[in-house]
Parts: C-alpha cells; sequence; structure tokens
C-alpha cells in the first residue's frame, strides 16, 4: 500500500541566502485577527504617549558670545557652519557638529544688525550700526594675516539689514530706503523710496529671486521688484512687522512677524487679506523663518519661546522654552530641515530638533516602519478626545501660561462685547469683520 | 523693448494723422500757402484762436495796440483793426448757409469749438503709482506660473526633499592640494622635505624615477608583451573550457576508452623510454612501483568505498554494475598481489574464492533469483495470491442468504473494511424492520409532544435501540425470518422514530427517503429480496405521513410565539437513514459527555439569568407614571392609613408609551438604549475638518493600516510618510527649472541697470489710458 507522505517544496520555506528574511506564511482572514479599530486606537494612544515621554528637543546651547545675539545665517553649502552677529559688534562662526566656535571678527562698533552669506559660502556680509557695510572671507586669515575685511562700504544712514541674492553677485540692504549693490561698486545700483520711514528687514525671494519684500516701522510690508526697480504694492497692518520670511517652496507666500503677537502668512497677489493668521504667541514675534521643505516655520518672540507652527494651521504645534532662555531675537532653521537655532538676548544661540522626539542617527528599516506606522496612527486618531489631549499637552513657563489665560479672557470679552453690539444695533449697522481682515488696515497701491 | 518702440511709432502715426486732419483746407483757394508745414499750421491756429478771443469785444482794441510784437500781425494784412464795428459769431454764420465755400471755415470753427484745451502731465506720486499697478499685475501674473506646481506639491502623497538629486562631487586630491598653501614656518619646512624629494604635487602622483621606468618600456616591447599575454589567456582559456566540456560528458564508455588510451600511451611512452634511455626508464619504473605501492597501502579498490557501496546495492539488478565491481575486485586482487612473479594454479583458485566471498550477498541472490524463483520472493507472491483466493469467495454475491453472509463475516478476522461494510448492512436491514413494524402499529403516531415527554423519550430511545440490537441477533439466530419478530419488543424504537419524523419538513423527508435510495444503491446491489419490500414499505409510510401531518405542523412552526423560542428547546433532527446507525456508535459518549456538562453547570440556569436580565431592563427602561397625590390632603393622613384609590387615580399622570424597543422582537438581545457614558469619552464628538460626512470619518477609522491586518506591501503603501528628507542633505528651494520651467535668463541685474526712460515709455500706454479715465 501507498503511503502519502506530508512534503513540502523547500522552495516555498527555504530562503536563498541567510541575508533574507525568513519567510513567514501569514493568514489575513479578518476573523482571525478582530478588535481592528479598538487595537489600533490603543496602538495610537500609547504612540502618542511615547513621543510625549521621548520630546527632548532641546539638543546643545553655544556660549561664547559677551552679548545678546542680534542676528544668525546659515552657510548655503555647509550644513555645520553658522554665523552670528552679537550687539556688540562681534561675528562668530560656528561649527555645530564640534558645537565650537571656530572663529570671531569684531566686526563692527555698536550692533551687528544684519548678516547674510554669499550663495556660493566663500564670504559673507554684515552691517552695523557704525553706517558700513563689510564683506568678510568665510575661511579665516592666513598665518599672520590681519583679520579684516575683504570690502568695506561707508554709508550715509545706519543701515539694519541686509540680504544677499539668491544667484548672483548683488544684495541688498535697507534703513531709510531699500538700496540694491553689486558686489563690485562702492555705491548702490537702485535705491527704492516709498514714503520716509525706517525698515527694519528686507529678504530676497529664493525662488523668483528678483522679488523682494521689506518691512517698515510705520507698520507697512512692501513688496518690490528689482527688475523694473520699483515698489509693487504696501500692505499696512495694525501693527509693526519685525520681519518678513518667504516660503522656499511657494514663490508667492511669504509670512510676516508682527508685533502684536500674531504672524500673517500673506499670498503677494492678494495682500487684502492673510492667508492665515497664525496666534500663539502672548508678546511681540521677533523673527521667523521657514523649514526649506516649506511646510513649516519657526518663530522668535520676545515672551521667551519659539513655536513651530505648519503654514496651514492658525495653532502652533510645538513650543519650545527653556528656563534660562530670555527674550529670543533671532532663529533659523537649518537646512536639512532637522534642527533649529535661536539666538537670544543672554548671548546664548541654541540648538534644537525641529521634530522633539525624532530619534537621532541612522535607524534600521524596521525602527523606519515602526515610526512611519506610529506617526499614521496618530495622524489617523487625532481627533480623538483623550489622544488630543495627550498630544497637545505642553508645559509652560507660569508667565506665558498666565498670560495665555489673560488674553483668552479678553478676547472672550471683546467677543462678546462685539456678539452684544450686533444683537443691539440695526440689523446690517454693524458687521462682523472676520479675524483674518481685521488685522489689515490698508492695501497701498 | 521692440513692443514700446512699435507703440511709440504707432502713437507718432496717430499724430501725423491728426496732422493730415488738420491739414485738410488744403484745398480752398483763400489759404495758399497753408501747405507750407507745421510752424505755419499753428501760426494759424493762433490767430484764429485770437480771432476767436477778441469776438467778445471786450480786448479787441487793446490787442490792436499792442502791436509791436510780431505774432499779431498777419502776413496777409487781414487785421480786424480799423473796422471798429463788432463782429458777431452769427454774423459770421449768416451767409455759409448759402454760399457753400465757407464750408471748410465752419468745420475749423467748429473743431476749434470742440477741442479741449490739453491737461496738464500728471503728478509725480500718481504716475509712481501707475507704475507700481503695472509692474505688480506683470509680476503677479508671472508668479502665477506656479499655482499648478504648489497645488501638485501641497497635495501631494509625499514628498521627498531634497527635490532635484545632486551629483556628489569627488574632489581630486591634487585640486585640494593646489589649492592649500604652505603659511606656519612648520608647514613650509615640511614642503620643502617634500619637494626636495620631488614628490608629486599635481596630477599624476608618480615620481621622477617612475616616470623614467615608465619611459624605458618601448612601445614595440610593450605591443609584444601584451599580444603575448593575451594568447596566454587566450590559450587559457581554451583548456579551461575543453576541460570542462569534457568534464561534463557523462558516458562511463567514453571515460574508460580515455582511461585506456592514457594507460596505452603511457605504456607505449615507457617502453620507447626503455629502448632510449634505460635509466630513465628504470627511474619510471621505479616511480610506477611507488605509485602501485601507495595504492596498495590506500584503501582504494577495497570494496568499502562509498561508489563501491553503491554498486553492491545495484549489483543485484544491473549486470553492468556487477561487472563493474567485478573489475574493481580484480583490479584489488592485482594490486594487493605480491609481487611474486610465481602464481600458481591454486592461488588463482584460492582467488576466485576469495572473489566469491568478497562478493557482497545481494549479488548472489539476485543470482539465484534470475537462475530460479526466489523463495522469499516466492513465498510473498504466494501470500498475496492466496489472500486474494481468499478474498474470492466472499466477494462472491450471495443473493438470497445474507444473513448467512454475515454470520460467516463475524467469524472471520478479515479486512476492517469488509466488517464496517456488514455492519453498515446488517443495521441498515435492522432500521427497515423497525419501520415495518411502524406500520403494523399506527397507534404508536399519537404520542404526546410535551417537550418533557420528549425529552425522556430521547434517553429512552438509545437504550431501547440497543436492546433491539441485541433482540434481533438473537432472533437472527433463532429464526429465519425477522418478520415475524413480536409487536411488543418493536414498540418502543417505533415510538422514538416516529418522534422526530413528525417534526421535520416535508422536503427534509424527502431528502432522507433520497438518502436512503443511496444506501439502497451502494450496498444492495445484490440484495434483491429486501429491496422492494422496502419499497413498498416506504410507499406505505408515505401517504400515512403527507397528506395531513406535515402541513398542521408548519402552520403550528408559523405559530411558535417568539417570545418562548428561547425556552423551548430546539427539535433536534433525525434523519431516518444513517444518522440512526452513527447515533448508535456514539450513544454512549455522548451521554456521557451530556451528563457531564450536566454535572459541571448542574447550579446555574443561564436562560433564566438572560431573560430576568432582559425583564429587569425593558423595566428599566419604561418611561414611570409620576404620582402626585398627597397624602392627608382632603381626608385622614398618618400611620398605616394610604390615600384613596380614587384620589390615586385622579393624581397620577400616566406618561405616554415610548417608542418599541429595538430588541422586542429579538428574544436572545438586550440593546442597550442608552448611550454608553465611558465610551463617550472616548468618541469625537464633532465631525473633523476635512471630512464632510460622518460615514466617510467612520471608514477611515475602521480601515486598520497595521501589518496585523495588510500585507506587507500594502502595509508599506499605507504608512509613506509625508515628507522625506535625507539626513545631511541641504534642501534648496526650488528652482523652475527643476519643475521644468524656463527660468529667465536675462539676469535680474542687468535689467535695473538698463536706461530708465525705457521704462516710462513702456508704461505710456497705461498712463493714457488711464489720464483718460
Amino acid at each position: 500500500m501507498k503511503v502519502k507522505m506530508l512534503s513540502r517544496n523547500p522552495d516555498n520555506y527555504v530562503r536563498e541566502t541567510k541575508l533574507d528574511l525568513q519567510r513567514v506564511p501569514r493568514n489575513y482572514d479578518p476573523t482571525l485577527h478582530p478588535f481592528e479599530v479598538p487595537r489600533e486606537y490603543i496602538r495610537a494612544l500609547n504612540a502618542t504617549k511615547l513621543e510625549r515621554v521621548f520630546a527632548k528637543p532641546f539638543l546643545a546651547s553655544l556660549d561664547g558670545h559677551r552679548d545678546g545675539v542680534n542676528c544668525l545665517a546659515k552657510h548655503p553649502k555647509s550644513l555645520a557652519t553658522v554665523l552670528s552677529g552679537a550687539c556688540d559688534g562681534e561675528v562668530r562662526i560656528w561649527n555645530l557638529t564640534k558645537r565650537k566656535c571656530i572663529r570671531t571678527v569684531q566686526a563692527h562698533e555698536g550692533f551687528v544688525r544684519g548678516i547674510c552669506t554669499r550663495f556660493c559660502g566663500t564670504s559673507f556680509f554684515t552691517v552695523g550700526d557704525d553706517k558700513t557695510v563689510k564683506q568678510w572671507k568665510m575661511d579665516g586669515p592666513g598665518y599672520g594675516e590681519e583679520e579684516e575685511p575683504l570690502h568695506t562700504i561707508l554709508g550715509k544712514t545706519v543701515y539694519t539689514g541686509i540680504d544677499h541674492h539668491w544667484k548672483e553677485a548683488v544684495f541688498v540692504t535697507c534703513g531709510q530706503q531699500v538700496d540694491i549693490w553689486d558686489e563690485q561698486r562702492t555705491s548702490p545700483i537702485c535705491s527704492m523710496t516709498w514714503g520716509f520711514d525706517s525698515i527694519s528687514s528686507v529678504k530676497f525671494n529664493p525662488i523668483e529671486t528678483f522679488l523682494l519684500g521689506s518691512c517698515a516701522s510705520d507698520r507697512n510690508i512692501v513688496l518690490y521688484d528689482m527688475r523694473q526697480a520699483t515698489p509693487l504694492k504696501k500692505v499696512i497692518l495694525d501693527m509693526r512687522t519685525n520681519t518678513i520670511c518667504w516660503n522656499p517652496m511657494e514663490a508667492f507666500i511669504f509670512t510676516a512677524a508682527n508685533e502684536d503677537y500674531n504672524l500673517y502668512t500673506f499670498d503677494m497677489r492678494a495682500l487684502d487679506t492673510p492667508v492665515m493668521v497664525h496666534m500663539d504667541h502672548v508678546s511681540a514675534v521677533l523673527d521667523v523663518d521657514y523649514s526649506p521643505t516649506g511646510k513649516e516655520f519657526v518663530s522668535a518672540s520676545f515672551d521667551k519661546s519659539i513655536r513651530i507652527f505648519p503654514v496651514d494651521k492658525s495653532r502652533s504645534r510645538e513650543v519650545y522654552h527653556t528656563k534660562r532662555m530670555q527674550h529670543v531675537i533671532c532663529v533659523k532653521w537649518t537646512s536639512d530641515s532637522k534642527y533649529i537655532m535661536c539666538g537670544s538676548d543672554e548671548m546664548n544661540i541654541r540648538l534644537w530638533k525641529a521634530n522633539a522626539s525624532e530619534k537621532l542617527g541612522v535607524l534600521t528599516s524596521r525602527e523606519k516602519a515602526a515610526k512611519d506606522y506610529n506617526q499614521k496612527l496618530k495622524e489617523k486618531f487625532q481627533h480623538h478626545p483623550h489622544i488630543k489631549r495627550i498630544a497637545r499637552h505642553r508645559h509652560l513657563p507660569k508667565s506665558i501660561y498666565s498670560q495665555i489665560q489673560e488674553q483668552r479672557i479678553m478676547k472672550e470679552a471683546r467677543r462678546r462685547k462685539e456678539v452684544n453690539r450686533l444683537k443691539h444695533s440695526k440689523p446690517g449697522s454693524v458687521s462682523i469683520v472676520s479675524e483674518k481682515k481685521k488685522h489689515i488696515v490698508a492695501v497701498v497701491k | 523693448v521692440r513692443t514700446n518702440q512699435l507703440v511709440n511709432s504707432a502713437h507718432l502715426l496717430a499724430l501725423s494723422q491728426q496732422e493730415e486732419l488738420e491739414d485738410l483746407p488744403k484745398d480752398y483757394p483763400l489759404s495758399p500757402s497753408e501747405d507750407e508745414g507745421d510752424i505755419d499750421g499753428e501760426r494759424k491756429h493762433q490767430k484764429l484762436l485770437e480771432a476767436i478771443s477778441s469776438l467778445d469785444g471786450k480786448n479787441r482794441w487793446k490787442l490792436a495796440e499792442r502791436s509791436e510784437a510780431s505774432l499779431k500781425v498777419s502776413e496777409f494784412n487781414v487785421t480786424s483793426e480799423g473796422s471798429g464795428e463788432k463782429l458777431v459769431l452769427s454774423d459770421l454764420l449768416g451767409p455759409v448757409k448759402t454760399s457753400s465755400s465757407l464750408a471748410t471755415v465752419k468745420k475749423q470753427l467748429n473743431r476749434v469749438k470742440s477741442k479741449k484745451t490739453v491737461e496738464l502731465p500728471l503728478n509725480k506720486e500718481e504716475v509712481e503709482r501707475i507704475h507700481r499697478e503695472v509692474a505688480f499685475n506683470k509680476t503677479s501674473q508671472a508668479l502665477s506660473k506656479w499655482d499648478p506646481i504648489i497645488l501638485k506639491n501641497r497635495q501631494a502623497e509625499q514628498l521627498v526633499f531634497p527635490l532635484k538629486k545632486e551629483q556628489s562631487a569627488f574632489a581630486p586630491i591634487e585640486h585640494v592640494l593646489s589649492g592649500w598653501k604652505a603659511r606656519t614656518p612648520l608647514e613650509q619646512e615640511v614642503f620643502n622635505l617634500l619637494h626636495k624629494n620631488k614628490q608629486p604635487v599635481t596630477d599624476p602622483l608618480l615620481t621622477p624615477v617612475e616616470k623614467a621606468s615608465l619611459k624605458a618600456m618601448s612601445l614595440e616591447e610593450a605591443k609584444m608583451r601584451r599580444a603575448e599575454l593575451q594568447r596566454a589567456r587566450a590559450l587559457q582559456s581554451y583548456y579551461e573550457a575543453r576541460a570542462r566540456r569534457e568534464k561534463k560528458i557523462k558516458s562511463k564508455k567514453y571515460h574508460k576508452v580515455l582511461k585506456k588510451g592514457k594507460a596505452r600511451k603511457a605504456l607505449r611512452e615507457f617502453e620507447k623510454l626503455q629502448k632510449a634511455n634505460p635509466t630513465a626508464a628504470l627511474e619510471e619504473l621505479e616511480k610506477i612501483e611507488k605509485a602501485r605501492m601507495m595504492e596498495r597501502m590506500s584503501l582504494k579498490h577495497q570494496n568499502s568505498g562509498k561508489w563501491a557501496k553503491s554498486k553492491a546495492i545495484m549489483a543485484k539488478y544491473d549486470l553492468e554494475a556487477r561487472q563493474a565491481m567485478q573489475e574493481q575486485l580484480a583490479r584489488n586482487k592485482e594490486l594487493t598481489q605480491k609481487l611474486q612473479v610465481a602464481s600458481d594454479s591454486e592461488e588463482e583458485e584460492e582467488g576466485a574464492e576469495e572473489e566469491g566471498e568478497l562478493v557482497p550477498d545481494a549479488v548472489n541472490e539476485i543470482q539465484m533469483d534470475a537462475n530460479g524463483p526466489n523463495p522469499w520472493m516466492l513465498r510473498n507472491h504466494l501470500r498475496g495470491t492466496g489472500e486474494a483466493k481468499v478474498r474470492d469467495p466472499e466477494k462472491l454475491p450471495e443473493p438470497v442468504a445474507h444473513e448467512a453472509s454475515e454470520s460467516e463475516e463475524e467469524e472471520r478476522p478479515g479486512a476492517e473494511e469488509e466488517i464496517l461494510l456488514n455492519e453498515f448492512e446488517e443495521r441498515r436491514s435492522l432500521r427497515k424492520k423497525s419501520t415495518l413494524n411502524q406500520d403494523t402499529e399506527p397507534v404508536s403516531r399519537q404520542e404526546p409532544k410535551d417537550s418533557s415527554s420528549k425529552e425522556v423519550l430521547s434517553e429512552l430511545r438509545a437504550l431501547s435501540q440497543k436492546l433491539n440490537r441485541e433482540n434481533q441477533q438473537c432472533g437472527k439466530q433463532n429464526m429465519s425470518s425477522t418478520r415475524t419478530v413480536p409487536a411488543v419488543q418493536r414498540e418502543e424504537p417505533a415510538e422514538v422514530e416516529e418522534e422526530p419524523l413528525l417534526l421535520q419538513r416535508p422536503e427534509r423527508a424527502h431528502t432522507v427517503e433520497e438518502l436512503e435510495e443511496l444506501g439502497k444503491e451502494e450496498c444492495f446491489q445484490n440484495k434483491e429480496v429486501p429491496k422492494p419490500m422496502g419499497e413498498g414499505q416506504q410507499s406505505e409510510r408515505n401517504p400515512n405521513n403527507q397528506p395531513g401531518t406535515p402541513k398542521e405542523k408548519k402552520r403550528k412552526e408559523e405559530m411558535i410565539d417568539l417570545q418562548n423560542l428561547l425556552t423551548t428547546k430546539s427539535p433536534s433532527v433525525k434523519s431516518l437513514a444513517v444518522p440512526t446507525t452513527v447515533e448508535e456508535l456514539e450513544d454512549e459518549e455522548e451521554r456521557d459527555q451530556k451528563r457531564m456538562i450536566k454535572e459541571a453547570f448542574a447550579g446555574d440556569d443561564v436562560i433564566r439569568d438572560f431573560l430576568k436580565e432582559k425583564r429587569e431592563a425593558v423595566e428599566a427602561s419604561k418611561p414611570k407614571d409620576v404620582d402626585l397625590t398627597l397624602p392627608g390632603w382632603g381626608e385622614w393622613g398618618g400611620m398605616g392609613l394610604k390615600p384613596s384609590a380614587k384620589k390615586r387615580r385622579r393624581f397620577l399622570i400616566k406618561t405616554p408609551e415610548g417608542p418599541p424597543r429595538k430588541d422586542k422582537n429579538l428574544p436572545n438581545v438586550i440593546i442597550n438604549e442608552k448611550r454608553n457614558v465611558h465610551a463617550a469619552a472616548h468618541q469625537v464628538r464633532v465631525l473633523p475638518y476635512p471630512f464632510t460626512h460622518h460615514q466617510q470619518f467612520e471608514r477611515t477609522i475602521q480601515t486598520p493600516i497595521g501589518s496585523t491586518w495588510n500585507t506587507q506591501r500594502a502595509f508599506q503603501k499605507l504608512t509613506t510618510p509625508k515628507v522625506v528628507t535625507k539626513p545631511g542633505h541641504i534642501i534648496k528651494p526650488i528652482k523652475a527649472e527643476d519643475v521644468g520651467y524656463r527660468s529667465s535668463s536675462r539676469s535680474d541685474l542687468s535689467v535695473v541697470q538698463r536706461n530708465p526712460k525705457q521704462l516710462s515709455i513702456r508704461h505710456k500706454k497705461q498712463l493714457k489710458k488711464n489720464s483718460v479715465d
């Protein structure tokens, strides 16, 4: 009698090399894996909790400046290099991997108002309170050489900001007017004014490089076209805008950091309504910088904290603060979109992770898969109250916390008053102004 | 620029056309000098204006007096001064009606009247504003080319940064070195040392000595060497290929021939050598001898190798293998043989004997087999045939005396299948008899159908069946026919069988019958006698059962109260044919199990508990009546006194009945209609933003994304992150070239440095348009 044996084809279970993964036969019958929603919910909850547990964003503090850090600049070619200018006229170049200062330059007398690097990364420019624009070599002076600028331009007025063109040997300064300079000349090739006011910051558009944006102390934001040597449009807000930053992935989008605690993201083609009003800060916003991916930006505030906002959300997703960090004056998002640097009043530059709970270093494929899965789970269940509560929970310093409460009360009172006014007036005589429109005073053509 | 120029020229064209219009009165005879040119025309124009302005009469004289200016003097000596009369326009126009020659004058006059004064140029702010507006429109138009890209990026499932892969640039070491200069004294010293050695700094990295050695080899030499090397390589590959090919040949014959050929060749060579060089031959001989000794010492050709073993097995069946073995043995013998040349016939015989011994048994066996039938094998074969023979009588059909065959089978411990089959048949016949008995006792059909009695009956059933069987068996022994079994004996099983039958539906019964038929066909091909009987029996039974009872039953089933579904025992459906037989087998076990379960759950009545719970739930959910009676109000109150029934009736407010409960018609379900507060804490209260309908949201929640529920590929796809960045890579701003747009080749700077006049020309049109407004 023939006996039938159980037989398996080794091709089905023997791996070809020992580096291959073992084949694990799986049965995906849904009846064998019940309760998928509750199980995933629990997983999402755990992932959210773990995210909070591992949220340790602070990486390092670079100390060495002898006065408050007034401006920061990224190196266009090297991720590890950062430049910073202080209120005592000192410029320092830092190596982030070593977390050390590699060069110190006494650039100006008085404040270093602005600093920017050339697009090729060989030199950088500084402007200071001593009415000069100086160009410096990125590499230190050779042996026996004096530390001195490549070029020095003496101006008539104080320059308050500087930015370099993204492709050409052109830079722009601001002060009484916006000046466009050729690197080779000592006088500006073009000066643009619109009224008389002191312009605090000017920025080149990184995509359409002929566009410029500036903000002035008379509460306006002005856009310029370098090719036509003319301003384009002006928008006047409720309060002064401290600085603006262009989105590096979306040519016509920029964000303005305002004194009224808010940030405004504009589409430059329609300035009468901001695309989004970002509010969470409890004091003036002093600086803003976009992530190189263009999906988020970071803002530095006078309330001693920095916040990270998604571009399309009005509330911040993250707030960073430490006990010792004072008013944050400047902030930058590194070019690999992983880190954030901020310079503050108390002479330190701090390095933060852009994602607070992110694991640094090389991840194995399994780690990566787990990370992605957890991220997706958190996204999927983000609206569930428990998960939302845990994900949103942040510890805040007492001052910020109490200010938030206070402002909430104020806002509620204002809203109530508005509602009452609407209720007790003739229908149609009082109109409701949306939050977006509320802060725009005028758009000047 | 060109467009601007075009615009400009067009403008000029328009101006010239206007001039032509003004020159229209050329043909007028009174003014022949009008075609002198623009200046003349202007002057005329001026004059005309003067004339008109003097029409009001006030400053006519004054004008006349201020005649020293040449402007006032007409070259035609036609002045209004001296006439002293007031010229009225109507006077001028009066004769126009009659004389056609004055038509042109009239026209001119009309034109003068209609013409406005030239506007002042726009102020600077206005101009700038217009410039700005135009520039802004242009810029925003240029920017809107980004719209599709930005939209695409915003909606993208995944964005990988940096957008454009950058080629990693390798800087050769020479470049790095050349860019670096020795500055400190130490560095310079080191550099000097290096230069003394003439260590090269730039490409190619060869010292002068190396260069010289390179130069030393001439071109021809190098070529020859290269050719040589090539040839050697080709030869090697050729030989390798040949060896591989030969190795692949499986033919044994070929290899044998090859080997023999080699041996022959060696022998020939040896002989040749012997002739030519005896000493060398001697040496060679020694070598051969040594090799033989070595081989002798080794275990080769000893029948112990793998090959030999396998051959030994094969030798049984394979003649060739046997030969090969014998060959090997011969070689072994040859080798192990002492080299004494004296070889006796005795020894040879011994060797032959040895050979016989050395050959494994199996070989011999087969030989024997080949010679005559192997007794062992024979035995086996015989056994098989014997069995077949024994089996044959069984297989022979026994049409009439089935029972007799049965007895035979019982006696003989034959094949198991056979036994099983026979048992089955036996039971079948047994059952038939019982059903037959049913027919004989129609009384049994009128049975009480209480559930309690049923239970008892079901317990009894198994027992009685067993009894029945035993009876039958003894019956078989005693009587030749089973049809005359006393009715008393058969009564009980008949009842038992009837019970389930009644509960069955007609279709079900039908299928059972079919089953029966099938069974019959299967087993009773040879059993001719009982078959017609069984059929008759069925036909007898069917009319009895079908016309009345099934319909009634049906109606009854319909009328079964839903509420009582739980309390009534589900009717156990028992088919007539096969299950009875199986039941008998499993009866013991079942009963045991039932008893066990009963014992284990003796205390709790789950069903009653459930019903109680449900009743409570229903009660709790019912709206309560409100009793507003106040004891002692309008009557005596106190201990032991209750408000009167009338009063109670009066003040009782009955609440209306709510909607029917969802589980009203579901006897075994309790649906809780109250919202679960504990669950609510975990639920989403409002529909989140991107979703438009709650079903949408629920669907996304209900689709699992984990690898537990998805295949690896699907899991990867579902969990792709939205933004991927590479660590250590600089993400540059998006560029027009990256997304397929042509960026402006002109540099931004070049435009700035252009003549600003052109700018104003460009906007002339716009300006004009604006001024018209």
